[in-house]
C-alpha cells in the first residue's frame, strides 16, 4: 500500500495577492479514498485543477501516477478521471451520446466505445434513461452520468469535485456506496472533496483537512483526533453505573472516581449522578468496564465516544482566523 | 375510363421496370457486381467502426453535427436561400432584357450576370451575401466557448487527454466546413438553375471565376466567424458577445460610412487645388473605406464577377487612353484584388490568432 499515486509538494497558486493554495504537500497512496475536506475556499478545486494540469502552479510540484501534471497534463489527463462540481452535458444530446463523445475523445473506436459505454451506464444505473436526452435529467441522475463520463477512460484516479452537492440524502448514499464499491472493486485511488463531513467520514480511508490554502491535519478519523486533541484527551468514554451508594447508604462514587483516575492513560473523570466521564489518551474502555464490575457497581452501558468530523471542524474553525474574518 | 386506363398503363410500365430489374438480378455478372459492391461496403463501414479516429476530428463531427441540426443555423439557412433565390428571379428576368441590348463588352461574360444583375428592387447575390454573411458568421460563432463554459462542460472536455488548443480550432474548422459545404452548395444550384433556364453553360473562365467568389465569400464570412468566436471567449454571457458582433457589424456597415463622409467633407482640399491633390484626398478616403472588411469583399466581389472593372480607385484620362473597352481575363481580375484579398485573409488571421491566444491563457474552471 506504500505506492504513492499522488504526490503534491510545496504546491502554491497566487491570483494577485491572494494566496489560494499555501505550500500544500500531500502524498495519497494507491487504491485509498481520501476526502479533501474544507469549507468554499478553501482551495480545493484550485488544488485538483493544478493536479490535473488545467492551472499552472505558482510554484512547486505535482505528480500524478508519476508524471508531472504542468509538464505533461495530457497523459496524466488520460488516467484520471475528473468530474468536476455541477457538472455539464450537451444537452441536445442523449445520455449515451455524451458519453460515447468522451469515450472516443479517448481514442477509442466506436465499437469498443459502445460497449464500454452500455456497460457503465448499466453499472450506474441508467440504462432506462440512457435515450433521453441530457437535458433532462434530474441532478442525481446527472450526478451519476458524471461518474459514468469519468469512468469511460479507464481511470486509475478519480477525482471527484463536490459529488454530492444538491442530491438528496437517498441518492448521496447510493452514490457513495458506488463510488467506494468502485474503489474496492477496481482498486481506483479516489480524491474526493466535499465540505459535507458526515459524507466524507463514511466514505474516506483518510481526510485531509484544508482551510484557506493550507492542509491543517491529514489522517483518519481517529489519527486527525489524535493529532487534534492530543493536548486533552483524544478518547473519551462514557460509563452509567446502577448504584452510586453502597447497601450502608455512602457514597461510593469518589472511591471508584480515584480508582479509574489510578489507571494507565485516564486523564480526567469526571461525575455527573450516576454517569462517569473518563478522558484518556488512548482505548480504556475493557479496563474501565473491568474496574466497574471489580467495584461491586453494576454497570448498565459503556460507550466509547469517538470525535466526529464535526468536532474536528469546529476545533479548526474555531482556530482559524482566516475563516473567521471571511465568514 | 381514362383513370382506369392510366392506371393500368402505369401498373404495366411498372411491372416491366421490376421485370426488368428481376431479369438483371439472374444475370451472373450483375449479381456478382452487387454481392461484391456489397461486400466492400460492408468492409467499409466495418473498418469505421473499429478504426480510432482522432480526437480533432471526433470534435469536428460533433461540432458540425450540432450545427446542422441548430435552429438558428437552419434559420439563417433558410434565409439565404430565400435572398438567393429571390435574387435568381429578379437577375432571370432581366437577362432577356439584357439579352436584346446584347451589343456589351461583357458579352463574353453573359452567365456571370446571373450572380450580378438586378433591376433595382432586390439587391443582386453577392450584395445579399455581403449583407448577411457576417450574420452568419455570428450565428454560427458568438457562443462557441461561454455556452460550453456555462453550461460546464468545458471543464469536463478539458479534462479529456486532448490538447487544449483542440477545441477552439475544431470549432472553427468545423463551422468553416459548414459555411463551405453552404455556399459552395449554393452557389452551384445557382449555376445548375441559371444554366436549365437560359440555356447557356457557362465558360471555364466564368466558372472558375464563381469559384473564386465562392471562395471570398467563404473567407469573408470566416472572418467574421473567428471575431465572435474571440467575443464568446471574452465574455462570459453569450447575449453579451452576440450584442457586441452585431455592434461592430452595425458600426463598420452604417456608422463608418457616415464619419469617413464627414472626415472626407473636413479634409476636401479647395476647388483651386491640383489634380494630384484631389487624388490624393480620393486615395485617402478610398483608404479609409477600406479599413472595413466588407467593403473589401464588395470591392473585391464586384472585380471578380464583372470582368469591365479594371481598376478600384480613380482613373486618370492619361491611364485610360489607349485601353482597349474589353473584360479583363481572370488573371489580371485577381490581382487587382490581389490587396483585398490579402487584408481580408489578415484580418481573419488577426482575429483567429487573437481567439486562440486568449483560450490556451483562459483558465477553465467549472461553471
Amino acid at each position: 500500500m506504500s505506492d504513492t499515486i499522488i504526490e503534491l509538494k510545496g504546491l502554491t497558486k497566487k491570483y494577485g495577492d491572494f494566496t489560494a493554495v499555501d505550500r500544500l504537500d500531500l502524498s495519497i497512496t494507491k487504491g485509498e479514498v481520501f476526502g479533501l475536506l474544507g469549507p468554499n475556499g478553501a482551495g480545493k478545486s484550485t488544488t485538483i485543477l493544478m493536479m490535473l494540469g488545467l492551472t499552472e502552479p505558482t510554484s512547486g510540484k505535482v505528480s500524478v501516477c508519476g508524471i508531472d501534471s504542468t509538464v505533461n497534463p495530457i497523459e496524466v489527463k488520460r488516467r484520471v478521471g475528473y468530474l468536476p462540481d455541477d457538472v455539464g452535458f450537451y444537452e441536445q444530446l442523449s445520455g449515451r451520446d455524451n458519453l460515447l463523445y468522451t469515450a472516443r475523445l479517448n481514442r477509442l473506436s466506436w465499437r469498443e466505445a459502445e460497449k464500454r459505454v452500455d456497460r457503465l451506464l448499466d453499472r450506474v444505473g441508467l440504462r432506462e434513461a440512457s435515450a433521453k436526452k441530457a437535458g433532462k435529467y434530474s441532478r442525481g441522475m446527472r450526478q451519476r452520468l458524471g461518474l459514468a463520463d469519468v469512468l469511460v477512460k479507464n481511470p486509475e484516479v478519480i477525482i471527484l469535485d463536490e459529488p454530492t452537492l444538491g442530491i438528496d440524502p437517498i441518492g448521496v448514499r447510493e452514490f457513495l456506496d458506488l463510488i467506494v464499491s468502485l474503489s474496492r472493486e477496481e482498486r481506483i485511488t479516489v480524491l474526493l472533496s466535499s465540505h459535507h463531513l458526515h459524507q466524507v467520514q463514511q466514505v474516506c480511508d483518510r481526510v485531509g483537512i484544508f482551510v484557506a490554502g493550507k492542509l491543517l491535519a491529514q489522517g483518519n478519523i481517529a489519527e486527525l483526533s489524535k493529532a487534534l486533541f492530543s493536548d486533552k484527551e483524544p478518547y473519551s468514554t462514557e460509563a452509567r453505573i446502577e448504584r452510586t451508594e453502597t447497601t450502608d447508604g455512602r457514597p461510593l462514587a469518589e472511591g471508584l472516581r480515584a480508582r479509574l483516575l489510578g489507571l494507565r492513560g485516564v486523564v480526567s473523570v469526571r461525575v455527573d449522578g450516576n454517569r462517569f466521564y473518563i478522558g484518556s489518551t488512548q482505548d480504556v474502555t475493557t479496563l474501565v468496564a473491568q474496574t466497574i464490575v471489580d467495584s461491586g457497581f453494576g454497570l448498565k452501558s459503556l460507550n466509547m465516544k469517538e470525535y466526529g468530523l464535526d468536532d474536528i471542524y469546529t476545533k479548526y474553525f474555531e482556530g482559524g482566523e482566516l475563516y473567521g474574518k471571511t465568514a | 375510363m381514362i383513370f382506369t386506363r392510366n392506371t393500368l398503363k402505369e401498373g404495366s410500365y411498372m411491372e416491366k421496370l421490376h421485370n426488368a430489374v428481376r431479369q438483371l438480378k439472374t444475370r451472373p455478372w450483375a449479381a456478382k457486381l452487387a454481392d461484391s459492391s456489397s461486400r466492400y461496403l460492408e468492409r467499409v463501414r466495418e473498418r469505421r467502426m473499429n478504426g480510432v479516429t482522432h480526437p480533432f476530428w471526433v470534435i469536428v463531427q460533433k461540432e458540425v453535427a450540432d450545427h446542422v441540426r441548430s435552429w438558428r443555423f437552419n434559420v439563417l439557412l433558410f434565409l439565404i436561400l430565400l435572398t438567393c433565390f429571390g435574387s435568381l428571379y429578379t437577375s432571370i428576368t432581366n437577362l432577356v432584357d439584357e439579352a436584346a441590348k446584347a451589343n456589351d463588352a461583357d458579352d463574353p461574360y453573359f452567365f456571370l450576370k446571373l450572380f450580378t444583375l438586378s433591376d433595382g428592387s432586390l439587391p443582386p447575390f453577392h450584395v445579399f451575401i455581403g449583407f448577411l454573411g457576417p450574420l452568419l458568421g455570428i450565428g454560427l460563432g458568438f457562443d462557441a466557448i461561454n455556452s460550453e463554459q456555462n453550461s460546464g462542460t468545458l471543464s469536463r472536455i478539458m479534462a479529456q487527454p486532448i490538447h487544449r488548443d483542440y477545441l477552439i480550432n475544431a470549432k472553427f474548422m468545423a463551422a468553416f466546413v459548414v459555411i463551405g459545404v453552404m455556399f459552395f452548395a449554393l452557389g452551384f444550384l445557382v449555376m445548375g438553375f441559371g444554366m436549365v433556364i437560359i440555356g447557356i453553360p457557362p465558360t471555364a473562365e466564368e466558372f472558375l471565376r464563381v469559384v473564386f467568389f465562392l471562395l471570398l465569400s467563404v473567407l469573408y464570412v470566416a472572418f467574421w466567424l473567428n471575431l465572435s468566436v474571440f467575443l464568446s471567449i471574452r465574455f462570459r454571457q453569450a447575449a453579451t458577445s452576440a450584442l457586441t458582433a452585431i455592434a461592430i457589424w452595425l458600426f463598420f456597415t452604417v456608422f463608418y460610412q457616415i464619419i469617413v463622409n464627414l472626415v472626407a467633407r473636413a479634409m476636401m482640399p479647395s476647388e483651386m487645388a491640383s489634380p494630384q491633390q484631389l487624388i490624393g484626398h480620393q486615395q485617402f478616403v478610398l483608404n479609409l473605406m477600406r479599413v472595413v472588411p466588407s467593403q473589401l469583399y464588395t470591392d473585391a466581389t464586384t472585380t471578380l464577377l464583372s470582368p469591365s472593372v479594371r481598376s478600384l480607385g480613380p482613373l486618370t484620362m492619361e491611364q485610360a487612353y489607349g485601353a482597349i473597352p474589353s473584360p479583363l481575363p481572370l488573371g489580371q481580375s485577381l490581382l487587382i484584388v490581389w490587396p483585398q484579398l490579402t487584408g481580408l485573409i489578415a484580418a481573419t488571421v488577426i482575429c483567429f490568432v487573437l481567439s486562440y491566444v486568449s483560450f490556451m491563457r483562459k483558465e477553465i474552471r467549472s461553471r
